[in-house]
């Protein structure tokens, strides 16, 4: 399989999802377009466009050939991220920048204690008094 | 000419009043951290400072402010190139060119070319203001729905024809994006479409946590775990003057970037966008080397970050002349001059005309202000490289979250930031560019609109589209695109595109 086959299949199937989502709406007609007329137009094309990719791409390069080595580190990151929208409104901005902040340098980059928790204590801190105090863009505060 | 050389005089009288000038260095600096920053775009800065002008009279608070919005439009190039994360939405293109010249050590040259790209378009496009106003405002209110819808779709076809990969591939990434633009509260009927209960998807999927997603986290999801991490890029401050021969590569683009973008500038929509996305484009085709562009071209950094700064002074035709805002920043402007007991609209000229000339001429000095103070801070951003990309990238997320969260206070753009950071990962693995679906975001509530506009002007006949002769001449541009794209399959002669790498 090669990496133009699965985006092509990928693409077909989000134009089908999309399609069976539109019956929510009035589709109207071709003169008198309801609010599902364009979506539907669009998934139309998506699944056009990813047919094509699919049949097309039989010469490019084999997913089996295409690296991942970076995986466990983009995993990591993504779940420090999904732990920052999780809790930014339930644990305040500070407490979970830290969190995140922390276990980003001192977890997984392995870096030394006082560089990682500076930097911890200045990103957490120091941008929520920069943004929330002196700029008055308001951050959730949490617990304190 | 010389009532308007004698207009911009007085104009200059009041600019260069001490209070005046005090708040448009204020405006310039506060706009070039706000376009620093990902996520908080000059609209945001904007929001957060109206109220602060509400004390100040209306020449100095319009100055003010209009030096928030251009000092963004210089400040988001700084992180689009030496991060790879746009600044603000304009920002989206100098990330491809910039960051790739970054890699290859031409950091500083990337950000002087921006700067001075950026003064150049900023003050030829407010000499073009100045004159051109009356006219260019008349041609672009002869745009009705059918002409936009035309010019949306020539737009994509445009930047489909112009990736580095295959059109196809592009078109599907533009299809995608218009899809993300389907979400949200129909405009014409109330539905609530694809929201699934969440309410914060009322008024669609930004494009700022979109584009903070696709360029910035999606980067740092392939970077940070690569087991032979990027060499950190150490330029010495000696090398951030552009070469000889990288001053020649830019020169051209920067005028064509500049008319580009006043042009596209006057249109309203999304100009600033729309604009470098076709100044790359135009600078990729007109190049003798498109193989380049992706790998760090000059030109694919000096075209988009002049048209974007020219595209902000298009964006005042219609509303200095007219009162017609024709970007959101500039309703915000609007409402800042009603706010201070002026009437925008035709008679403002001669209303007001110490009000009109010195706004005019405080673009001048704006940009002025804006290279003193943004090609000084060259070196203090290049140095910004020195960091380890693992201590880096933590600081950047950060940002990043920061920055999305604080346009709506929503946690919801947050997951969405994330989503799309996924989707930009697993794309740039399967060899597809991501650009397109940002464009594609952004223009697909205006291409619905006008086309359900047009359509209910034409009572539903679709011909309405090939008989006005503004729509046919944009339809026909795109039909020409379509077939040319087609011709190597029927040629089989090998078509320019596949030679280029695709964007890293």
């Amino acid at each position: 399989m090669t990496v133009d086959r699965v985006a092509g299949v990928a693409l077909v199937l989000i134009g089908l999802v999309t399609l069976w989502e539109s019956r929510a709406f009035p589709l109207g007609s071709l003169h008198h377009p309801g609010p599902a007329y364009m979506p539907v137009l669009l998934a139309a094309l998506l699944i056009v466009f990813g047919a094509a990719v699919f049949a097309m791409g039989g010469g490019a390069p084999a997913l089996r050939d295409v690296g991942w080595p970076e995986w466990r580190h983009a995993v990591a990151i993504f779940a420090a991220c999904a732990f920052a929208a999780w809790g930014l409104e339930r644990l305040g901005y500070r407490i979970t920048m830290a969190v995140v902040v922390g276990f980003l340098l001192l977890v997984l980059e392995r870096k030394g204690w006082v560089l990682g928790l500076a930097l911890t204590i200045v990103m957490a801190w120091g941008s929520f008094y920069v943004f929330d105090t002196l700029l008055r863009v308001p951050l959730p505060r949490g617990f304190f | 000419m010389l009532e308007t050389l004698q207009n911009l005089g007085l104009g200059f009288q009041v600019a260069l009043a001490p209070a005046v000038l005090w708040y448009g260095f204020v405006g310039c600096l506060v706009g070039t951290l706000v376009g620093v920053l990902p996520g908080v775009g000059p609209l945001a800065g904007i929001s957060l400072l109206l109220p602060v002008t509400y004390g100040l009279d209306a020449t100095s608070a319009l100055v003010m402010l209009a030096g928030i919005y251009y000092g963004a439009m210089y400040g988001g190039s700084t992180t689009s190139i030496l991060m790879r994360i746009p600044g603000e939405a304009a920002s989206v293109m100098t990330c491809i060119d910039g960051y790739a010249m970054a890699r290859k050590g031409r950091a500083g040259p990337a950000l002087a070319i921006a700067a001075v790209g950026s003064y150049v378009a900023g003050t030829v496009s407010v000499i073009a203001l100045m004159f051109l106003a009356p006219p260019l405002a008349a041609f672009a209110l002869r745009f009705g729905p059918p002409e936009y819808f035309s010019l949306l779709l020539l737009g994509l076809l445009v930047l489909a024809y112009m990736n580095s990969g295959s059109m196809l591939k592009g078109l599907a990434m533009a299809a995608l994006g218009l899809l993300l633009g389907m979400i949200g509260i129909d405009q014409m009927s109330g539905y609530f479409r694809f929201a699934y209960g969440v309410a914060e998807l009322g008024d669609g999927i930004g494009v700022v946590p979109v584009a903070v997603g696709l360029f910035g986290l999606a980067e740092i999801l392939l970077t940070a775990g690569q087991p032979n991490p990027p060499e950190v890029i150490r330029p010495r401050l000696r090398d951030l003057l552009p070469s000889r021969q990288e001053w020649r590569e830019a020169n051209m683009p920067i005028w064509r970037g500049t008319a580009i973008g006043f042009l596209i500038g006057i249109i309203p929509g999304s100009a600033h966008v729309i604009s470098t996305f076709v100044s790359y484009a135009v600078e990729r085709k007109v190049s003798r080397h498109p193989e380049e562009f992706g790998r760090g071209a000059v030109a694919g950094v000096a075209g988009p970050e002049s048209a974007n700064n020219a595209a902000t002074s298009g964006a005042f035709v219609p509303m200095l002349a007219l009162g017609v805002p024709g970007v959101p920043v500039a309703a915000l402007l609007l409402a800042a001059m009603m706010v201070h007991g002026v009437t925008p609209g035709p008679l403002l000229i001669q209303q007001d005309p110490r009000l009109f000339w010195g706004f005019i001429a405080s673009m001048y000095v704006g940009n002025v202000i804006l290279l003193i103070l943004n090609l000084p801070l060259v070196g203090l951003f290049v140095n910004l490289l020195r960091v380890p990309y693992p201590v880096m990238y933590p600081i950047i997320l950060v940002c990043s979250i920061l920055g999305v969260y604080a346009v709506n206070s929503s946690v919801v753009d947050v997951w969405i930031m994330l989503g799309t950071g996924v989707l930009g990962y697993l794309l740039r693995k399967l060899d597809f560019e991501t650009a397109p679906i940002v464009l594609g975001l952004v223009l697909a509530p205006m291409m619905e609109l006008s086309l359900r506009q047009s359509l209910a002007m034409s009572a539903g006949h679709y011909a309405i589209f090939v008989t006005r002769p503004i729509s046919v001449a944009l339809l026909s541009v795109g039909v020409i695109l379509v077939a040319l794209a087609l011709r190597p399959l029927v040629s089989r002669t090998l078509d320019w595109r596949s030679r280029l790498p695709a964007e890293t």
